[in-house]
């Protein structure tokens, strides 16, 4: 044993490997990426562990671990659990053998997602328990219930930790060596393990009954706790219990109930914790999902107690909740003294707003502006997808018309064609999301006969989560080295013709390109292919020549590179940001940019 | 030990290493450390902080507002953006150095001085320049460390310099660990020169 400085997500890797996971599979996504990258990280004789293609397939490959008996670990963030929804649903039914626990894990803000939704209503939906941790600790504890609740049970179990749990460090003491459990093996029994409606009619009987057991199971886990006996009651969860908590530690008398089990309901816990309670507020963030279940106990016990969060308009109904605002809507509730110790800042100057923006000589901003120029007074639809490339939309690019989730591009593009054929309907997807949900989109493509360009904006990576390799990089996440699995054959073998790859940084060519596949009927596809700039290392810079600078800051106005700014009405270049990719010596009319040496 | 620090700065300041560095460090001395970083879609160019929290009864991974005893700033107005997360009575490490935001226009005019001016006018503050301290370098890659220096030269950050070495050693790939150390005490040269 030692102690270790973890992220809350290395903290959930090492509360599998001691409980001798066998398995892990999981799609990249943040806030939930470095689970995964923890546990190849740290000695796992005996666990197999792999990114998947996606949620789906990480879900099934790890369904049949739990079906040997085996312990396996599924991770993701919320939106990757839609994906592995179908799966799952169905799995929720037919259960397990071996100990299978989910990991979903919710954005609220959304700081890094497209929705704000709340695991803990898929628990509640697909009938399966869920724990709720509310630090990195706790986290660590948490895997190691969850794998006990689900072999107890035969159910998957769900951990829904939270961007702030995932992203904060503690100090975790876990063991140094992991050995992975022992496990029987898969015996057949198709009564059991092959879904039909008669055994899903059946189960759905079992699984009302046992999740009552849950809840009573639940009612005295370690994980939901009261500290105080106040007649005002505030109810938190998850990391909104760290922030209520941090408010009301100079409140000891307050009653402060912690519910780390969100679904099935600890009921008997929370009747005895709110036994004297007149008013309660529940802090709690995403969905009201506590304050409902509570005015459903609260009317079927008939209890005389006010219930007060989001619904009352007391809590934000999205974002994050944060100590400020614990501070704010505690003391309201408790009617106690909200004056922090703040300074007086006014007369502060303005910080400038900084949106995230394409890096620096990143490929991405070459191939789109390569399709700009190409289709510059044409009618086009520009369907984006999910990864660093959404950043297109900003100005001056302004090259992403739509963002909707994993895939769509390439089926939303096909949708726009059929409902306006005159324009050029271009999909823009990455290498690693065309493996994870593109490929069917184009199959669907070419069948339905449209006329539309994928655009492929390959960088041999997965770069906004964290740069993890994918199935086209040729190795896997232990760093073997495999069979790279080629875009361009992919393409080709499902009917795209021309299937065309270039260079974006190769400007001209990249705009003969598109203008060539604008004129062909059929689907196409352009594979943008040039790596990453935060996993290759720049050799080169640009300089302007400030003499010959002409002020025009052409440069500026049409590729928004962060290296680029004015001083004193000519453009520099910012040296250290710079990769030398030269994008912007091609649009320079006076040819003022040039190479140096990095 | 008992203390709030809270970095911010750019997305790709290098603002992470320097609260691994200073959390380790406190957590090698004996402390309870917990700490919190930006990760994600904000790393690219955007707003990033830090808050890594020294003591016992810290719950939250957030920083309270007013509740930091340091703030160290990589950069003017990231410096403005977090303030409102400084005590009454606490420290602010700054870099006068801007980072120009992206945007077309509007930025032209941003050069952090108004900035700086109003950090001296409100509280105890020590200014540096990330272009001079990481000259000797030749790369402002190295400021991260750098200011940590100066953070330890002025006392402020309460940690043993030995262990913040001992630490720079073991996290930092063997390559850089002789400029990082290097820079660590060119800056808290500036660091003590403010004692």
């Amino acid at each position: 044993m030692s102690k270790k400085y973890v992220m809350g997500n290395g903290a959930i890797a090492l509360g599998a490997l001691s409980a001798g996971v066998n398995l892990v599979a999981g799609y990249p996504g943040t806030p939930s990426s470095e689970i995964i990258e923890t546990v190849a990280k740290y000695p796992h004789e005996g666990t197999y562990v792999e990114w998947s293609v996606n949620e789906k397939a990480a879900m099934e490959v790890a369904a049949a671990a739990a079906y040997c008996g085996a312990r396996a670990m599924v991770t993701m963030k919320q939106v990757g659990l839609n994906v592995a929804s179908d799966p799952l649903m169905s799995l929720a039914y037919v259960g397990v053998k071996g100990g299978m626990v989910v990991v979903s894990a919710d954005d609220p803000g959304p700081i890094s997602s497209q929705t704000e939704q709340d695991t803990r209503r898929f628990a509640e939906f697909a009938r399966i328990p869920v724990f709720d941790p509310s630090s990195p600790e706790e986290a660590f504890e948490m895997v190691g219930e969850a794998f006990a609740c689900s072999e107890k049970y035969k159910t998957p179990v769900i951990l829904r930790p939270t961007t702030r749990v995932d992203h904060a460090y503690a100090s975790i003491d876990a063991p140094d060596t992991f050995t992975a459990k022992e496990y029987e093996g898969f015996v057949k029994d198709s009564k059991k393990w092959v879904i039909f409606p008669r055994l899903s009619f059946q189960n759905h009987a079992m699984i009302e009954k046992r999740n009552v057991a849950i809840g009573e199971d639940f009612s005295s886990c370690r994980f939901n706790s009261v500290s105080g006996s106040s007649e005002k009651a505030v109810i938190a969860t998850g990391v909104s219990y760290a922030y209520a908590a941090e408010y009301l530690k100079d409140y000891p008398e307050i009653r402060l109930i912690k519910i780390g089990t969100p679904y099935p309901l600890p009921e008997s816990f929370l009747l005895k914790a709110m036994d004297g309670v007149s008013e309660v507020l529940c802090f709690e963030e995403l969905s009201p999902y506590i304050e409902e279940c509570l005015l459903k106990l609260i009317g079927k016990h008939h209890l005389d107690i006010n219930v007060r969060g989001k619904l009352t308009g007391d809590v934000a109904p999205s974002g994050e909740n944060d100590t400020d605002s614990a501070r704010r809507i505690i003391s309201r509730f408790l009617e106690l003294d909200a004056s922090g110790n703040s300074s007086d800042l006014s007369g502060a100057p303005q910080p400038p707003m900084r949106p995230p923006v394409l890096c620096a000589g990143c490929p991405h901003r070459a191939s789109f502006y390569a399709v700009k120029r190409a289709m510059k007074g044409k009618k086009a639809y520009f369907c984006g997808d999910i990864g660093c490339y959404t950043l297109g939309n900003a100005m001056p690019l302004d090259m992403v018309d739509t963002c909707l989730c994993m895939g769509a591009g390439v089926t939303m593009a096909q949708g726009f064609n059929h409902m306006d054929p005159d324009a050029v309907a271009f999909s823009f997807i990455g290498d690693s999301t065309f493996f994870a949900s593109g490929v069917t989109g184009v199959v669907n493509a070419v069948y339905n006969a449209a006329d539309m360009i994928v655009c492929v904006l390959d960088n041999s990576t997965t770069a906004m989560t964290g740069h993890q390799p994918h199935p086209g990089t040729g190795r896997n996440l232990m760093a073997t080295p495999v069979e790279k699995v080629s875009i361009e054959k992919v393409l080709l073998a499902v009917g795209v013709k021309p299937v065309i790859t270039v260079d974006p940084l190769d400007l001209d060519a990249a705009i003969s390109a598109v203008k060539e596949c604008a004129g062909i009927k059929g689907v196409k596809a352009i594979i943008f292919q040039s790596p990453c700039v935060a996993i290759t290392k720049p050799t080169d810079r640009m300089n302007v020549g400030s003499d010959q600078c002409i002020g025009c800051l052409r440069c500026i106005k049409e590729i928004g590179c962060p290296a680029l700014s004015v001083s004193g009405g000519k453009a520099v270049i910012d040296e250290n940001l710079c990769t030398g990719c030269g994008l912007c010596a091609k649009l320079c009319p006076v040819k003022a940019i040039g190479g140096v040496q990095k | 030990m008992k203390k709030d620090v809270m970095i911010c700065g750019v997305g790709g300041q290098g603002t992470v290493l320097a609260s691994k560095i200073i959390a380790a460090s406190a957590t090698d001395e004996g402390n309870a450390v917990h700490s919190a970083e930006t990760i994600g879609m904000a790393q690219r160019g955007g707003p990033v902080t830090s808050h890594v929290r020294i003591g016992e009864d810290a719950f939250s991974p957030l920083i309270p507002i007013a509740g930091a005893d340091l703030l160290i700033a990589f950069e003017p107005s990231e410096a403005i953006r977090n303030l409102r997360y400084l005590k009454k009575d606490g420290f602010v490490i700054v870099n006068r150095v801007p980072v120009k935001p992206t945007s077309l226009g509007g930025s032209e005019g941003y050069d952090g001085k108004a900035e700086i001016a109003y950090l001296r006018s409100k509280c105890q503050c020590l200014v540096v320049d990330s272009d001079e301290l990481c000259a000797p370098f030749g790369s402002s890659k190295f400021f991260n460390v750098a200011v940590l220096g100066a953070a330890l030269g002025s006392g402020e950050l309460g940690l043993k310099e030995e262990t913040v070495r001992r630490t720079i050693t073991k996290i930092v790939p063997k390559r850089f660990q002789e400029k990082n150390l290097a820079a660590l005490t060119a800056g808290m040269k500036i660091g003590e020169g403010l004692l």
